[in-house]
């Protein structure tokens, strides 16, 4: 399989276009042919990601790199970061705004749904300077089993 | 999944009372299952086979979320038209777009009664 690296800048004003990384990074998979339950967990993580850039980070790097076995999903924003990464890892835990809520986000969902499709998960963050997540998936066929 | 029927995207149509807006051409698709949410992280979280999505937003995000999750169509309720940005958004990632008038409860329930199962 062709190997691949991908590298994205998301815009964090921008709720509209906030997603084209993800869809891109998803047709890219598709083309070289990568395993569909692969697809599906990265297209997932990386999305929502993507999203948690937008509404929470304020925009910023993402990059992809998969050899046909190991992919790995960097996301780097210079955002507020966050206070508490154990509380924020938490099923329900938001601080998103009313706002955002009604666009449909914002139930404390995103992360611990990236962790539970990643194979590896790290999320490194310092207040007022940004948040780093750090994502590795494999192609293991076990997982479909 | 179990025990489901799988419904054509044009019988989806008819019992819904829809009108298509993109994806003429995927009429004849199937689906087997579908799902109702506002809450796009909750179809990310729970939605495992690829189907159809029920929604009361009206979001260039709601037509994305379909896209990762492979789905096939995306059904605003409530009569909601979406714009030409969401539509063109899912006309490129061959999705088709259905609009009806039933609000959420009616729309799912009469896709549960005629044969169409919930996602599993
Ligand atoms: N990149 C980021 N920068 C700053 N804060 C973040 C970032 N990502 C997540 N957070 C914080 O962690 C919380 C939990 O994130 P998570 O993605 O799990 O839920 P959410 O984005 O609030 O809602 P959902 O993902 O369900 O739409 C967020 O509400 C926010 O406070
Ligand atoms: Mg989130």
């Amino acid at each position: 399989m062709e190997p691949l690296t991908l590298r994205y800048t998301v815009d964090g004003d921008s709720f509209t276009t906030a997603g084209e990384a993800s869809t891109d990074m998803k047709r890219s998979l598709k083309r070289i042919g990568a395993d569909a339950d692969l697809i599906r967990r990265a297209s997932i993580c990386m999305y929502e990601g993507e999203i948690n850039m937008v509404i929470h980070g304020g925009g910023g790097q993402a990059s992809v790199t998969f050899d046909g076995q190991k992919m790995e999903i960097v996301l780097t924003d210079r955002g507020k970061g966050i206070p508490d990464i154990e509380a924020a890892m938490r099923e329900g835990f938001s601080t998103a705004t009313q706002e955002v809520r009604d666009l449909g986000f914002g139930a404390g969902m995103g992360l611990p749904n990236m962790k539970r499709y990643a194979d590896e998960m790290v999320v490194e963050s310092k207040v007022g300077a940004g948040t780093t997540v750090r994502m590795v998936l494999y192609d293991d066929p076990q997982r479909n089993a | 999944m179990t025990g489901c029927d799988a419904l054509k995207l044009k019988n989806i149509m008819e019992i819904l009372e829809a009108d298509s807006l993109t994806g003429h051409d995927l009429l004849d698709a199937e689906v087997h299952s579908a799902c109702g949410s506002d809450l796009m992280s909750d179809v990310l979280a729970f939605v495992k086979e690829q189907g159809m999505l029920l929604t009361g937003l009206c979001n260039p995000q709601v037509v994305r979320t379909a896209e990762m999750m492979d789905m096939r169509c995306v059904v605003f309720v409530r009569g909601k038209t979406p714009g030409a940005d969401i539509v063109d958004l899912a006309s490129d990632g061959g999705i088709a777009v259905l609009t009806t008038p039933f609000r959420m409860y009616e729309a799912c329930g009469r896709l549960y009664a005629a044969g169409l199962s919930q996602e599993d």
